[in-house]
């Protein structure tokens, strides 16, 4: 660790005059208390450090993964959209763009408990059983083919889990390896042949408000609400009574939603927008979200979130709105559709 | 500087100087009007009107017409904006300060919201007396000013197999370079004492966000009591929320993961924890599938940021400011060069201010233009003598796979329309 302490001299000199002196103890702050560390410390290291006792099997984590993982990383932890991929990608890190999971990258097992314990799910983190979060850890093990599908992880076997990649890191070593780029600049006659061999232009993937400071984003406002007002107004038909059950069975299945959609008082966009208020309103309309362009245009004719859109968007979101920001595969149940289509109604009026 | 210019032969003999020093002076051609100018032989209406009165808007932002110099974001990079990164827009800035409304911001679990009052930093481990402290008690402690820059570990990182965005903004904005006031991690690990740590040298300081993801990372107990601060204060504000408000920790020098936004725990340790952020990202993959870990410092980088894609050249032939942005987690700047012809040849730049460690220093070429097309590139140096390398030579040492810490040398072509594109050259 000395490699850096003859790099930070240069700094010592201008520490001086700005550094204040410390006259011992100040005496602040309060001690605390061995039930808030217990609450707050929860980080697992390597060696097993951390880990809580519990443990849970391939066959519960499959489903717990299926009810509050697969939204994003998939049912068989192959990754949705642009969500992170966890299984795969063995014998991929030599390649051109490797693909890193937890099995072809991660060198320990640790990390992925630690991880999926403190911060996952996303949008519901802390809410895993220590249990639970041995059973994901399994699943995800058994997706990634480390594990038969009978395996049980636990406090007791723990580090018994080989991770294939566990040996594939080095510490650090920029100042040997690269010791060449400590030199003497060349200053002219450096090369003879200069080159284009790639643009950025021909790739053509910088998005298009890139600081044309000729056309401020301002000057394009009217067009948007020209298009706005065009739109028929709405029509709110007069609704029915609920079907309290199937507004209680909504809401569960609702859960898939969660990581991504809110409801409620305090609801606020995240990476879906709230879902207070859009039965039979227009779609796309939410304040302050940013739509796929087809939501927005499909909003713009006056389309509206009635129960057949509804269940046409549900059951296949990218067949029913190309290019929809939501990852989510879709419900596979009618009756999940209906429940949910209730729930919505509910939480909109 | 105190030049006084009150003699008329001191006068005179600057003028003779600089004439014959550049010799430029002679044969300039002054451009004529072609007309009187309405702006100024015609009544405006700002010069006859009022202007807004005070707290016409209590907490300023820039005038309307800097509406599109804005943090923006590559919506293909990331799956949703929660857990996703803009960038800063390095093209239309001058100077080293970066304002904190156009800072680039990276979150991995959104921009949380805390309140002074709700927040508690707990100091624990292998200390004497684990801690826990309110933002009060933080601002009963020594403080200290230093200004550094926060660099992503990706910046940069969509550049290793080519040229691939166009515009320093998207290019090299995770960047960004502030002031900060707060109290030094070393003073809070004193009070919390370090006796029980034993020998300091193999310890390990973990420290957490407040936030969902946490963002747990290992900090060597060395560097932990050298330089980092755990600040609450920067460029003489409260940190933005995007930030990390109400207390971020500051790791000098080191990529931007590491500074924790939020921070609510630090944790004195004998081993790192190895947490996803150091594992699983911000490892950098080599061509034969090794990774690198802890590579904490970032190499010595720099980037012309105008002219440049979004700050093309409009004003025509004749004199032309070239510049941009220089730093080192290694120390400071001490030269920056630029070449306009892809790296042949090199001219050294002038340093608006001498190079201050672990933080931005601006660089300018005074030149002059003739419509000639540039291959610009730029070229910093720091105080340990790490030369700033090319794509190429990191290539060769890293192969394309790195993601992170791509501090290589970036090439702007400039056409005779004074238009600039992304390019890479042999």
């Amino acid at each position: 660790m000395s490699k850096y302490r003859k790099l930070v001299v240069g700094a010592t000199l201008a520490a001086i005059f700005a550094t204040p002196a410390l006259a011992g103890k100040m005496g602040l702050g309060r001690a605390a208390l061995p039930e808030e560390i217990a609450a707050w410390d929860v980080d697992v290291s390597p060696d097993g450090t951390g880990l809580p006792e519990g443990s849970g099997s391939v066959e519960d984590g499959e489903m717990l993964f299926s009810e509050t993982c697969a939204v994003c990383h998939g049912e068989f932890a192959e990754g949705v959209d642009n969500w992170p991929k966890l299984a795969g990608g063995r014998d991929t890190l030599n390649r051109k763009d490797p693909l890193k999971t937890v099995g072809s990258y991660w060198p320990y097992l640790s990390t992925a408990f630690d991880y999926v314990h403190r911060s996952m799910p996303f949008g519901n983190a802390q809410s895993l059983s220590a249990n639970d979060t041995y059973a994901i850890v399994a699943y995800i093990l058994y997706s990634n083919d480390l594990v038969d599908d009978d395996f049980v992880l636990s406090s007791e076997n723990f580090l018994e889990v080989e991770m294939p990649n566990a040996d594939g890191f080095i510490v650090d070593d920029r100042e040997v390896a690269e010791k060449s780029f400590w030199t003497t600049p060349c200053m002219s006659d450096c090369k003879t042949d200069v080159k284009i061999t790639m643009r950025a232009a021909v790739l053509d993937v910088t998005p298009d408000h890139s600081g044309d400071e000729t056309a401020p984003e301002a000057t394009k406002e009217p067009e948007k609400q020209q298009k706005e007002a065009e739109a028929p107004a709405e029509v709110r038909p007069t609704m029915a009574a609920l079907d309290e059950d199937l507004v209680a069975k909504g809401e569960k299945v609702f859960k898939k939603c969660k990581a991504c959609h809110q409801v409620g008082d305090s609801a606020k966009n995240k990476t879906g927008p709230i879902l207070n208020d859009i039965h039979d309103r227009r779609i796309g309309m939410v304040d302050g979200f940013k739509y796929s362009k087809t939501m927005a245009e499909m909003g713009a004719e006056g389309m509206i979130w009635d129960d057949a859109n509804l269940a046409a968007f549900l059951s296949k979101p990218k067949a029913f709105v190309k290019g929809t920001k939501m990852s989510f595969a879709g419900l596979k149940k009618d009756a999940d559709i209906a429940a949910i289509t209730e729930y919505l109604k509910s939480v909109s009026r | 500087m105190t030049v006084s210019f009150k003699g008329n032969s001191s006068r005179r003999a600057f003028l003779k100087g600089s004439l014959a020093a550049g010799g430029t002076l002679a044969g300039v051609t002054l451009a004529q009007a072609e007309g009187a100018d309405p702006l100024i032989t015609e009544k405006q209406p700002w010069a006859q009107g009022l202007g807004d009165g005070v707290d016409a808007s209590p907490y300023g932002l820039p005038i309307q017409y800097e509406g599109d110099v804005i943090r923006r974001n590559v919506e293909w990079l990331t799956a949703d904006t929660i857990s996703s990164i803009n960038f800063s827009p390095i093209h239309a800035l001058d100077g080293t300060i970066t304002p904190q409304g156009c800072a680039f911001e990276r979150h991995h679990s959104g921009a949380i919201e805390l309140k002074k009052e709700d927040y508690r930093l707990m100091i624990n481990g292998l200390v004497d007396q684990p801690l826990v402290f309110t933002y009060e008690d933080l601002e009963r402690f020594p403080r200290v000013n230093r200004t550094y820059f926060l660099e992503c570990a990706a910046n940069t990182g969509m550049e290793w197999a080519g040229a691939q965005l166009n515009g320093a903004q998207f290019t090299h904005g995770m960047i960004h370079n502030m002031e900060y006031s707060g109290v030094t991690l070393r003073t809070l690990l004193e009070e919390a004492g370090l006796d029980a740590a034993g020998d300091l040298t193999d310890k390990w300081v973990y420290v957490e966000g407040a936030d969902a993801s946490s963002n747990g990372r290992s900090i060597p107990m060395e560097k932990a009591l050298d330089d980092c601060i755990i600040a609450f204060k920067a460029n003489g504000e409260a940190l933005r929320k995007e930030h990390g408000y109400p207390v971020r920790l500051v790791v000098p020098g080191w990529e931007g993961n590491m500074w924790v936004k939020w921070i609510r725990r630090i944790e004195v340790m004998d081993q790192a924890v190895q947490s996803r952020e150091e594992t699983s990202k911000y490892t950098d993959t080599l061509e034969n599938g090794t990774s690198r870990k802890w590579t904490w410092v970032m190499d010595a980088k720099s980037v012309v940021t105008s002219p440049s894609p979004q700050a093309p050249i409009r004003h025509g032939h004749g004199p032309l400011v070239i510049t941009g942005l220089a730093w080192s987690g290694r120390g400071a700047i001490t030269r920056v060069d630029v070449s306009k012809d892809g790296g042949k040849t090199w001219e050294t730049a002038r340093l608006a201010n001498p190079g201050q460690p672990m933080a931005m220093t601006r660089f300018y070429l005074d030149t002059t233009w003739k419509g000639e097309e540039m291959f610009l590139q730029s070229r910093a140096m720091d105080e340990t003598g790490y030369v700033q390398p090319t794509k190429t030579q990191l290539r060769a040492v890293r192969g394309e796979n790195s993601i992170y810490h791509n501090n290589c040398i970036q090439t702007w072509w400039v056409n005779a329309s004074g238009e600039a594109e992304n390019v890479e050259v042999s």
